[in-house]
């Protein structure tokens, strides 16, 4: 598809001639002491792909465990480590980490930059977030400290007090829980700094904030979100820390502490998180979907302001996951309305990606069809967000499997599916080569079954009142049949993550190449070589609009002429 | 980019954009604000609610030199920034090291009222509430204004061995906007731990 004469295909410094061989060790090392944003940006893919496959197990496991009613695979106690280490991960190890890995890759090349604004702090960031993974990991070693056998933490993603107390959590488990958020939190905040200033002081000549690429703006978004919303985590956890080493009593309710103000501030970071985590997924979409629909993006003005409205609406309602602590009316009413709020600025976003696609001449690629099963399922997950912000409504479901269908709509059929859709997006920018279009169907279609299987399914078994977070269910509940299809669905996905983890991996060797621009795209990124030498750009790009190398290719009609 | 089409409009245009590390210190300033709400937050809310002694009616005193001499480092750290903008070196270094002196008073008074508090009215983390959520916001304060002091002092060692001039100043007006902002965290701080909490 490279039919046209891209300014930038020869690179100065063709590097490594044949004659120097690097050693492993040589190789191993300059991966380690990297500070180049492309180098980082895939040691942070590499980084939560590996946790993704591992948190990935535990939920196989938890799915073994409740297939059938009575069953005993998982213990109760191995079977609480492991929801809670699942959801940890999942969040902090695989989330968070993808995201940060893509605005490294994409964010400099997009705009033009040489590199981060602060290469050291981002080499610095990406070393402490591994760190927080492997303390949060050696809890199975060194969990139970000097006592004996190790355990994982056992007490929940959002680790409510009392349970978190010395007297309920003994051993060093929920320290490592606690650190490991600490440690892992502060990277995500260097990132964050990182990224805000990079987008706000490194861009190219001409790149106005309006002629940002919206994957860009989005990322400055969820960037600015971040700043205020892992901060307030990092302070709870250090009030956990006080209780737990110094005998405080933040959440100590024997010496007049309240566990009630632990969930508030867990969740005051807790539900903008869910915000950072989909956001990059939305910024996703904004550049596959106009590619592959062959049309510019409708609505750009508007996707922006949705998206800073959304980042100052979600500060709003966090108090949502707290209805059944029996909160005032007038809360209850607030919450319930801020919530509902949200819907309007992503009700435009999808209408705004309906209109993208309308009359466009879609090519159904992998990263297309991932992105438009996330179109359907990010619809249903906001409506089953709608129903579930009204109280009354919440009441009867709050802590069921209904809630968790709920948001593994968002974090799956949302936040998965559009990660899976960049990597199949932008692997041939940064590797040179593309991945295996059969087998990234295969693991499409088997992943997207899997998912309606397992997460439809859910949703029912929630209705029917069953709670989560339970190891074991009675035979006479009538939850068997339902159980046991989810952990159908459940196998079915694993199934289609070791098709993409085979084709990852089979790809970087055996992969088409692919070409600097092999999805005949407009962004900055495509107009530099496959992978992007070390120093991206032979000159400095300059841009006069939004899609700067639809203008290069097409000099007779470019988009400038037509932007205000 | 040679072959953008040419006879754009704005081919002339100046492309001015912020400085990085004004950016970058922003961004961490916004993001430690929230840590700082959390605890301030935490502090109001269990205000009163110790189930023992001591109150803080009963322990604490007004720290009034203390944070006469914080505030006024953030004259005399502007001092400084003015100095080393028009390259009057020794001006910068003085300046400096008043600020340094003064922060280091305001230390030493947070130092002698925890000795105090600790060994005098038998406040710890653990004796109650109070305890708890007294020691770790003006603790976390403290540790700010700490790292904030060694910055400082090791500009100002620098500045002894002349290696900083005029060509430093952004990066030190990004340390004297991290001072700043220590320097503000205690008006709310001091407002409501000593004024509206004792």
């Amino acid at each position: 598809m490279s039919d046209y004469p891209l300014p930038v295909s020869q690179v100065i410094d063709p590097s490594t001639s044949a004659s120097e061989r690097v050693t492993f060790l040589e190789k191993l090392h300059g991966w380690v002491v990297t500070v180049d944003h492309k180098r980082l940006g895939i040691l942070y893919i590499l980084y939560s792909t590996f946790f993704l496959l591992v948190a990935g197990a535990e939920a196989v496991m938890i799915r073994i465990q409740l297939a059938y009613p009575h069953n005993h695979v998982l213990s109760a106690q191995v079977f609480n480590r492991f929801f809670t280490m699942h959801g940890t991960t999942m969040v902090f190890l695989v989330g968070m980490p993808f995201l940060f890995g893509f605005a490294n890759y994409i964010v400099p090349l997009q705009i033009g930059a040489r590199d981060m604004a602060f290469p050291r702090l981002n080499a610095f960031s990406f070393w402490m977030t591994a760190f927080g993974g492997f303390l949060l990991y050696y809890s199975f070693l060194g969990g139970a400290g000097l006592y004996g056998v190790g355990n994982a933490p056992d007490v929940g993603w959002f680790a409510y007090a009392p349970l978190t107390a010395r007297s309920f959590s003994p051993g060093h488990a929920t320290d490592y829980w606690a650190l490991a958020l600490i440690v892992s939190g502060f990277g995500t905040l260097g990132t964050a700094i990182n990224i805000i200033a990079t987008i706000i002081s490194m861009r190219c000549k001409g790149m106005t904030l309006m002629r940002m690429p919206l994957f860009t703006w989005l990322l400055l978004i969820v960037s600015m979100l971040t700043l205020v919303t892992i901060t307030p985590l990092t302070a709870a956890q250090f009030m956990l820390l006080i209780d737990r080493y110094l005998g405080g009593h933040f959440f100590d309710t024997q010496a007049g502490g309240s566990s009630l103000i632990w969930i508030h501030f867990f969740w005051i970071f807790g539900h903008p998180e869910v915000y950072v985590l989909v956001i990059p997924a939305f910024a996703i979409a904004n550049e596959i979907i106009p590619v592959f629909c062959r049309k510019a993006i409708f609505g750009y003005p508007a996707m922006v302001a949705a998206s800073v409205c959304i980042m100052f609406v979600s500060l709003s309602v966090w108090a949502h996951h707290m209805f059944t602590v029996g909160m005032t009316s007038v809360s209850n009413a607030f919450f319930t309305l801020s919530t509902m709020l949200v819907g309007v600025p992503t009700g435009i976003k999808i209408f705004n990606w309906i209109a993208t696609l309308w009359g466009g001449r879609i090519r159904f690629t992998t990263p297309m069809l991932f992105c438009i099963g996330f179109l359907f399922q990010f619809l249903i997950a906001g409506l089953t967000g709608i129903m579930l912000s009204v109280s009354p409504w919440d009441w009867q479901l709050h802590n069921s499997y209904f809630v968790i269908a709920h948001f593994h709509y968002v974090l799956v059929g949302a936040v998965v599916f559009c990660i899976f859709a960049g990597i199949y997006y932008w692997y041939p920018k940064a590797t040179g080569r593309l991945m295996s279009e059969t087998l990234g169907k295969w693991h499409f279609w088997l992943f997207a079954i899997g998912f309606h299987i397992t997460f439809d399914t859910m949703h029912f078994l929630g209705l029917l009142g069953m709670p989560r977070s339970i190891y074991t269910y009675q035979p006479d509940r009538g939850w068997n049949f339902l159980n046991l299809v989810v952990s159908v669905g459940g196998l079915i996905q694993g199934i289609a993550v070791l098709i993409f983890a085979y084709n990852f991996i089979v790809s970087y060797w055996r992969g088409e190449v692919a070409g600097d621009d092999p999805w005949d795209a407009w962004t900055l990124e495509w107009t530099t070589s496959s992978p992007p030498p070390v120093y991206n750009f032979e000159e400095e790009p300059e841009v006069h609009s939004r899609r700067p190398l639809w203008d290069l290719k097409h000099p007779g009609d470019p988009d400038w002429e037509y932007e205000s | 980019m040679s072959s953008i089409p040419l006879g754009h409009p704005e081919r002339t245009v100046e492309w001015h954009l912020p400085s990085k590390r004004r950016v970058g210190m922003t961004a961490l300033i916004v993001g430690e604000s929230a840590i700082f709400t959390i605890f301030v937050v935490a502090y109001v809310f269990y205000m009163g609610k110790s189930l023992s002694g001591p109150t803080p009616a009963q322990v604490l005193e007004v720290p009034i030199l203390a944070t006469i001499c914080l505030l006024s480092s953030s004259l005399t750290i502007l001092r400084a920034e003015k100095a080393i903008e028009d390259d009057r070196m020794r001006s910068f270094t003085v300046w400096l090291g008043a600020t340094i002196a003064l922060a280091a008073v305001f230390l030493t008074c947070t130092a002698l009222e925890w000795r105090k508090l600790i060994y005098q009215d038998g406040l710890t983390v653990s004796t109650n509430l109070f305890g708890t959520t007294f020691y770790s916001l003006v603790g976390l304060h403290a540790t700010h204004v700490v790292v904030g002091l060694v910055l400082l002092t090791s500009i100002f060692i620098f500045s002894l061995f002349g290696w900083v001039d005029s060509r430093q100043s952004e990066r030190f007006g990004v340390i004297a906007l991290y001072w700043h902002f220590v320097d503000s965290v205690w008006i709310v701080v001091f407002t409501v731990v000593y004024l509206i909490g004792r």
